[in-house]
């Protein structure tokens, strides 16, 4: 089974993620059952029917604007945030910006070209489930990737995990 | 100048040991060359011609007599004996090897010095105004905010992969010294009508293949606000720049696509949500910083010294030095010192470990253990005693660092170019070492006065050839190097780009291209009109004439 690192620890993750073909439009509608991702055109094309359905949570590529599910967040139990390139940073102001600005409290978490040395700054923007690709990492890897989540134990800027910029949280002295 | 507390060292030291550890990584082949790429960027290490090389940050350029000698010791131990200074401000070693650039950084990290990002897409290091704290001209110290910026931007998470490299610049004086016009974010710290401090900021300038200066978005952000409305900027950028083009990846790009107004309005929108929030600064913390930039224990002395009066009187050559490389000092009786590193047999910006520790020596003896490294690519001493400067003078002579150049056509400032660089298309340093050859006689330069020349070894304008007075830039003609000529470039308060004169040049050729342009010069210049201000008189025809000759000008007005 997939595995996926959730709250700092390596679970196994059932969820299965929908992606369209080229060309294909959002209309058609066969989901497998259990844990299910479906892609935002998706959702938006049959949001009636899918609000509430157990389980279900939405991905966004990263050209994607998580604005757009502003009015949706309260039905959505979890947002996967694609990373097409782990160098395409979109991702972390969108997840910041879920987090920040939209107040969503399900599970944002990270996939595609998912890499344990960013984990650090997506755990920080508010991601708080991350899967790399199957077969990127083996198990014991996948273990000891859990090490960089731990990168950097005191940083100075406000973010997601740390709401607070060092200068306000700590008496610096002079 | 700052000084690390224990949350400082221990980012810095957790930063070693995460670097080792990728750096073990890529080379067991856990990481591929594509994923350890950015890693390795974003600590200053790039693969070139030779080797890696490794960038270091020198935060707006401030470096201790301590973190000088340990340069020394890492050009010594682990590079070839010498170190480079970059034009922003930073220090590059052209040779270290892969597997033990964490053992320099854990050196560097012993003197509360690093090389996180020097390089890659994310906030590089923050430049200013080299003579920040000394100059008479400076409305408020940029430092303090320079250093408040340093750590915010440091491994920002939101911000560590950008479309593309982003860079911010802090200028405090009437004079802008930082480049403040070319850069992705440049701030003009000031006091607004009511006497409150602030930023002016500008946005979307820079060079590489689409030069563009920047363009005011706010005419005044309260001190308190800088961080919100840098964040907002940024925010908006790392959504909406392009990353489908790596040329079109530039905040600027965005800029100009969106228009600076659309721009401002989507920033503006974004910083009411940040405003106000936990990111605003406080006075506690900007006095917690500022008081690492106090003033030296200066003496009170006379405004001249009669000494160095006297000793300027008595030794044309020291006259020379002290008339191009001694500026004015806002404390009487002190000086600020230009150490060049133009001397015409090394490249622009290089300098031996030797040379190093003297400057370390130096700094201490006579300069409050200071040293700053400009954009121009020299040291400066800040705060020199008149009385001080013939002794200064006769060791740096010795040690050639005392080149009397400073501001003068042979005051290069150059790329590494195609010596060092994998993107280059051309040479720079044989061409800039061939000019300064040429121009060799002080007499002449003293006469042709202030005049910079910048070269690029190609479109990435590392060498900042768009804003010099005469740009050289390497263009690759079937495989071979040629050199294509600007004029009117400049840097500073009425900064300008430069425009190209006509068809590219061989490498032999340039000294004589260099000479006819300073002939026409000559023969044009109003009475102490610099160089700059007759090109902009007279407008490129007289040079284009004076370079290509008459066929050259009759051709063209037949073609147009
Ligand atoms: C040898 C390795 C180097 C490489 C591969 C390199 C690469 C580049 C590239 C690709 C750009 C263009 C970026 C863009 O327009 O988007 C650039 C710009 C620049 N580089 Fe370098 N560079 C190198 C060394 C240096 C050095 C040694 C300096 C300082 C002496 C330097 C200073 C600059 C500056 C000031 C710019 C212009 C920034 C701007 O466009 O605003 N670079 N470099
Ligand atoms: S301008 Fe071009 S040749 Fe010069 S250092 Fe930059 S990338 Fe290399």
């Amino acid at each position: 089974m997939p595995k996926l690192i959730k709250n700092g620890r390596v679970i196994d993750d059932a969820a299965q993620f929908l992606a369209l073909d080229e060309g294909q439009g959002p209309e058609a509608l066969s989901l497998p059952d259990g844990p299910l991702f479906v892609p935002l055109a998706v959702w938006q094309a049959h949001r009636g029917a899918l609000s509430g359905r157990a389980g279900l949570g939405v991905w966004l590529d990263s050209n994607e604007n998580v604005d757009e599910l502003e009015g949706d967040l309260d039905s959505i139990g979890a947002i996967a945030l694609n990373f097409p390139k782990f160098t395409d940073g979109r991702a972390y102001s969108a997840a910041a910006l879920l987090r920040s600005r939209y107040g969503f409290k399900g599970e944002i978490r990270a996939i595609g070209d998912v890499l344990r040395d960013q984990f650090f700054f997506m755990q920080r923007c508010g991601f708080d489930a991350i899967q790399p690709k199957a077969g990127k990492y083996s198990d014991a890897q996948l273990e000891e990737a859990l090490a960089s989540l731990k990168d950097f134990s005191t940083p100075y800027q406000a973010a997601i995990d740390q709401p607070e910029p060092l200068f306000r949280r700590a008496q610096r002295a002079a | 100048m700052y000084r690390y507390d224990p949350y400082d060292q221990k980012i810095v030291d957790e930063r070693v040991a995460q670097f080792r550890d990728q750096t073990r990584r890529y080379l067991a082949g856990e990481l591929t060359d594509d994923e350890f790429r950015p890693l390795r960027l974003q600590n200053g290490l790039y693969v070139q011609r030779h080797a890696p090389m490794l960038r270091v940050a020198v935060p707006y350029g401030l470096l201790s007599s301590t973190q000088v000698r340990k340069l020394a010791h890492i050009a010594r131990t682990y590079d070839k004996g010498y170190a480079h200074i970059t034009t922003r401000q930073n220090v590059q070693f052209n040779w270290p090897e892969l597997k033990i650039v964490p053992e320099i950084l854990a050196e560097l990290a012993g003197v509360e010095m690093h090389a996180i990002q020097t390089s890659g897409a994310c906030i590089r290091n923050i430049t200013s105004d080299p003579f920040a704290g000394v100059a008479g001209d400076e409305y408020l110290d940029p430092r303090p905010w320079c250093e408040v910026l340093r750590q915010w931007s440091t491994f920002h998470p939101e911000f560590a992969f950008l479309p593309r490299k982003f860079k911010i610049a802090v200028n405090g004086a009437h004079q802008d010294r930082a480049v403040i016009q070319c850069h992705d974010i440049g701030l003009e710290l000031k006091r607004d009508a009511a006497g409150e401090i602030g930023f002016r900021v500008l946005v979307g300038g820079g060079m590489g293949r689409t030069p563009i200066i920047g363009e005011e978005i706010n005419a005044f952000v309260p001190w308190q606000h800088i961080i919100t409305y840098n964040e907002a900027i940024l925010r908006v950028y790392n959504r909406h720049g392009r990353r489908d083009n790596l040329y079109k990846a530039r905040i600027k790009i965005l800029v100009k696509a969106l228009g600076v107004a659309e721009f401002k309005r989507q920033v503006e929108e974004e910083w009411a949500f940040g405003k106000d929030g936990a990111n605003t600064l406080t006075e506690a913390e900007v006095a917690r910083v500022a008081a690492h930039f106090t003033t030296p224990a200066y003496e009170t002395l006379p405004g001249e010294d009669a000494g160095y009066a006297s000793q300027r009187a008595a030794n044309t050559a020291f006259a020379a030095w002290a008339r191009r490389n001694v500026l004015a000092h806002k404390v009487p009786g002190y000086a600020i010192v230009v150490l060049s590193l133009k001397n015409p047999a090394t490249a622009p910006g290089d300098i031996t470990a030797e040379q190093l520790d003297l400057v370390a020596e130096w700094a201490d003896i006579y300069s409050f253990g200071e040293v700053r490294a400009t954009h121009e690519q020299n040291l400066v001493l800040a705060d020199v005693k008149q009385a001080d400067l013939f002794a200064l003078w006769e060791k740096a002579r010795a040690a050639g660092l005392a080149t009397p150049t400073f501001g003068l056509l042979t005051d290069i400032i150059c790329c590494p170019g195609g010596d060092f660089c994998a993107l280059a298309n051309a040479k720079s340093i044989p061409i800039a070492n061939a000019i300064q050859a040429r121009f060799d006689d002080l007499d002449y330069l003293y006469d042709i006065g202030d005049l910079e020349l910048n070269i690029s070894g190609c479109m990435n304008s590392c060498g900042h050839h768009h804003v010099g007075h005469i740009g050289i830039l390497g263009v690759d003609k079937n495989g071979e190097e040629w050199y294509q000529v600007s004029l009117g470039g400049a840097q500073g308060n009425h900064t300008s780009i430069g425009k190209v004169i006509g068809r590219s040049f061989a490498a032999a050729e340039m000294p004589d291209v260099i000479s006819k342009i300073i002939d026409v010069y000559r023969a044009q210049r109003l009475d102490g009109e610099r160089f700059i201000d007759t090109v902009r008189r007279t407008g490129l025809d007289p040079f284009k004439l004076g370079v290509y000759g008459e066929a050259a000008i009759i051709e063209r007005k037949q073609h147009a």
